[in-house]
């Protein structure tokens, strides 16, 4: 038989705090797209491979498909859609849109969680570190210069 | 972090705009296929053959059926119209019947509150199958015992071919095919299968109307062709299923036929019950078709000066289990075989087969990109057997309009081959790069252990060429609507309506910017894609979508412009705009049966600078550079953007991307295994747009999404074998190949 065990679990995510029961098996993702209603981040392919799903738990880029929702418990969650505010795009929001940076936009969320990252921790990174610090993120469309070139000019 | 206003520009025709989706996009707030919710939905999944080739004894759907939350368990037997489909033939069934013809061929749906539900009652589902010898060798294919008891493809005007297995079968005979030259060289050249792996894997949502008839929101690439499959399964009439364009996490043809419509639909009528269908990254992999593998045999015969004389070629293209859209890339495979060279005699044959491999279908550059890698290679081959500079020998034969093409089609309109040639063999390669380096500049980036040592450089080049539009006398046609009324300080307001899929590709841009430039105001807004709003606009496939979109959003708008300036204060005016009509080949010698088998041609060069290191096999693509043959840029920064992904998607076949299988069993479908580049594989690309305007389009447009995918596989080889003096016959090449292994 099939033996179920959940716990309830507090997270905040984009500065809103949630509580919620949690299967112990349940990943991240589908704790923030199912039970949150938070679709930016996506699943691409189940496997950490994609990065469609990055986002940043406790000021770290995780791979949410890779993380059990309940060892999120107590965590502080930043998706895609903590980035913007009401009327304004962060600068690599801004720079994703003029540098044409994403066409189907599917890996664009995770991308940007990586990119974000990134310029927390190194506001000036070289163009190796900017291809090394978005190497886990899968891009089908773009063929990746136009977001090295809009993460650039986002940290300029 | 600081912030910077939202803001979103308009422009026109030929201008750089920014994407109308791009703002929802970088928030999050841009909905796909897979965030689509509809209140009391059930989760549907999709039974499917472990086996490659099986006859199905029985199917017992009890225990699946009496789990909880499971509120259906169909098979065939509950198809209640046509049992199967296709977009040409159709040969597929809805859900297997009594046999099934490739792993991952669908067998039985469960319908559950819970996606988990859905997916313990699929392994409940009972199928008892006696394994048959599976058809996995396409050189017997033609041998072996047919798939199909009827060849489903006969009968279409094409070639009359006996042997078991013939998908389809060309031969194109033009000039002496016997022509003798003074040099010839040849080879065999094969491709893996590709995969089109656009990130969002298939998804969608069916709504039962209550009435019958059903909605299906999915992301797809052609609406009304989906619409017009999917009707007859269900038994009901066209307009009782109404297609919704959700959001398209990708497409590249691998959306083209069918995955979720019936089966979601079936449920969702079954149930009464919306019902939500998401396929997993593994799913997705058997969810669709992917890119033909091909052998290819080829012979060059020239003059001593390098004039091509003859080209003589076999083409054999693996269809798997279904034909899918195998007889138009067979066709392409033909017709590019030789590329875009002059040349006054050919043999060219062309088979595609039946197997039980998986099936193969629409894949950005269908047919021309496996041409191309092969006849490139030739040319590559002849240039050193003669002593040519390559650029030198592909220049001297490069096809121009006037010329006569094997089909017997002389070349119209706008093809610049010669001047695309130029410049891409002009653009200046970076100079050579120091030793010792930062490792992620080695080839194999942080996975090379060595000092660089083993590090040759090779620069190679490439020229490919690719038509435009449907072909072979299909009546290709887009339709448009427009709306115009006047708003509030009596502006005109414009809402147009057109069924062409935003796929990631821009055409959205493209269409408003159209209709801002014919009706002279920023107002005006695209709706949603729906059949039930608007005729077909054609399918996103074959480049084709900016030329058709704007021929009939030009149309649609100056006919409700003058109606509106005529005094009429709302109009709705829908027009479908037709490219000029094409014909038939001749089945027996492959010869068109009008003035052209195509609309128009587009071309591409491409140069590549890699570096190899010829110790470990390992590889860095260092620098691309090309030049298109675009007609006119509607849209300049997306054109760039069209090259640099397509580039990256040839690189992909070039380096690393191939679908494995074991008797017919794909053994690599997940994203650890199916290798895609990445940014440390992916060289900044350098993009001269060659425009010269197509007299038969719209504002002079061409296509742009398949030419570079069609060249940069073959250029990317041929610096390869610039680098390790290897023929490199096979993609994607592997590393033992590379160290002479």
């Amino acid at each position: 038989m099939d033996v179920v065990t959940s716990q309830t679990i507090g997270v905040e995510v984009n500065g809103t705090t949630y509580e919620r029961e949690v299967e112990a098996r349940r990943l991240l993702i589908h704790l923030l797209r199912d039970d949150l209603d938070l679709t930016g981040s996506h699943i691409g392919c189940d496997t950490g491979n994609c990065g469609a799903c990055s986002v940043i738990l406790d000021r770290t880029l995780v791979k949410s498909c890779m993380v059990l929702a309940i060892q999120a418990d107590g965590a502080s969650i930043e998706t895609v859609e903590g980035l913007a505010g009401e009327e304004q795009l962060t600068p690599l929001q801004q720079a994703f849109s003029d540098h044409h940076a994403l066409q189907c936009g599917y890996c664009t969320p995770g991308m940007l969680m990586s990119a974000t990252a990134l310029l927390r921790e190194n506001p000036k990174p070289s163009d190796e570190e900017i291809a090394k610090a978005i190497q886990g993120n899968i891009c089908r469309c773009t063929g990746y210069w136009n977001i090295f070139e809009a993460i650039k000019a986002a940290s300029e | 972090m600081s912030t910077t206003a939202r803001r979103l520009e308009l422009g026109r025709v030929g201008e750089t705009t920014r994407r109308v989706d791009a703002i929802p996009k970088v928030t999050g707030e841009f909905a796909y296929a897979s965030d689509l919710f509809a209140a009391g939905m059930l989760w549907g999944h999709t039974v499917r053959s472990p086996h490659a080739h099986a006859r199905i004894v029985e199917i017992d759907i009890s225990q699946a059926l009496a789990m909880a939350g499971v509120h259906g368990v169909l098979t065939h037997t509950d198809v209640p119209g046509a049992k199967t489909y296709g977009l040409e033939f159709a040969d597929q069934p809805v859900l297997a019947i009594d046999r099934v013809r490739y792993f991952g061929e669908p067998v039985a749906l469960v319908a559950a509150e819970h996606p988990e539900q859905a997916r313990r009652a699929a392994e409940r589902i009972q199928v008892e199958y006696e394994p048959l010898e599976p058809v996995v060798d396409p050189e017997r294919a033609t041998e072996q015992e047919p798939l199909h008891e009827e060849n489903p493809t006969a009968g279409h005007g094409f070639r009359d071919d006996q042997r078991p297995n013939v998908l389809r079968s060309i031969a194109i005979r033009h000039g002496d095919p016997d022509a003798e030259g003074e040099v010839s060289v040849s080879g065999v050249y094969e491709l893996g299968m590709q995969d089109q792996a656009f990130l969002g894997p298939e998804s969608g949502l069916a709504v039962p109307d209550g009435e019958g008839g059903v909605d299906i929101y999915v992301a797809t690439q052609w609406l009304h062709v989906d619409r017009d499959q999917v009707a007859p399964c269900l038994g009901l009439e066209k307009e009782q299923v109404r297609i919704h364009l959700s959001g398209v996490g990708g497409a590249f043809g691998g959306r083209e036929d069918l995955s979720m419509q019936v089966h979601g639909a079936l449920l969702a009528l079954h149930t009464s019950r919306p019902v939500k269908m998401v396929y997993s990254r593994e799913e997705s992999f058997v969810g669709h078709v992917h890119r033909h593998p091909a052998k290819i045999w080829m012979e060059h015969r020239a003059t001593k000066a390098g004039r091509l004389v003859n080209v003589r070629a076999q083409i054999l293209l693996d269809g798997g289990a279904y034909a899918s859209s195998s007889a138009a890339v067979t066709s392409n495979a033909a017709c590019f075989a030789v590329g875009p060279y002059s040349v006054d005699n050919a043999l060219i044959e062309c088979t595609c087969v039946y197997s039980n491999n998986p099936p193969c279908g629409a894949m950005r550059g269908f047919g021309a990109v496996q041409s191309c890698f092969a006849h490139e290679a030739q040319m590559d081959k002849l240039a050193t057997a003669l002593g040519i500079d390559p650029v030198e020998l592909r220049l001297l034969n490069a096809l121009a309009p006037g010329d006569t093409l094997p089909t017997g089609q002389k070349v119209s309109g706008s093809f610049p081959a010669a001047e695309v040639i130029r410049r891409a063999a002009e653009l200046p390669v970076p100079e050579a790069e120091e030793l010792p380096r930062d490792p992620i500049r080695l080839p194999g980036g942080a996975g090379n252990t060595t000092h660089g040592q083993g590090v040759k450089r090779g620069v190679g080049f490439a020229v490919g060429f690719k038509n435009v539009c449907y072909s072979e006398g299909f009546d290709d046609a887009c339709a448009a609507r427009v709306r115009l009324w006047k708003g509030a300080d009596d502006e005109l307001v414009g809402e147009v309506h057109c069924a062409g899929a935003e796929v990631g590709q821009g055409v959205t841009n493209v269409i408003l910017q159209v209709a801002r430039t014919e009706l002279g105001t920023e107002n005006v807004a695209l709706a949603p894609g729906s059949t039930a709003d608007v005729e077909s606009s054609g399918s996103a496939s074959a480049s084709r979508l900016t030329w058709m979109a704007a021929g009939a959003v030009r149309l649609a708008c100056r006919d409700a412009l003058a109606e509106f300036e005529a005094g009429r204060s709302a109009v709705d005016v829908q027009r479908t705009y037709h490219h000029p009509r094409t014909a038939p080949l001749d089945p027996e010698t492959g010869q068109v049966k009008g003035d052209r088998v195509h609309v128009a041609y587009m071309c591409a060069a491409m140069r590549v600078v890699v570096e190899v290191d010829v110790e470990l096999g390992l590889t860095r693509v260092v620098w691309i550079g090309t030049a298109q043959d675009v007609g006119k840029a509607l849209n300049p920064q997306a054109v760039h953007g069209q090259i640099e992904g397509g580039t990256a998607q040839g690189l992909g076949l070039a380096l690393m991307e191939e679908i494995q299988t074991r008797d017919g069993l794909i053994t690599n479908a997940s994203f650890t295994d199916y290798l895609i580049p990445t940014t440390l594989d992916m060289p900044p690309v350098e993009a001269e747009l060659i425009e010269e305007e197509e007299p038969d389009a719209p504002y002079g447009v061409k296509g742009v999404g398949e030419p570079p995918t069609v060249v940069s596989t073959a250029a990317v080889v041929s610096a390869l074998r610039d680098a390790t003096g290897s023929e490199l016959a096979r993609v994607p090449v592997r590393p033992d190949e590379l160290a002479g292994l």
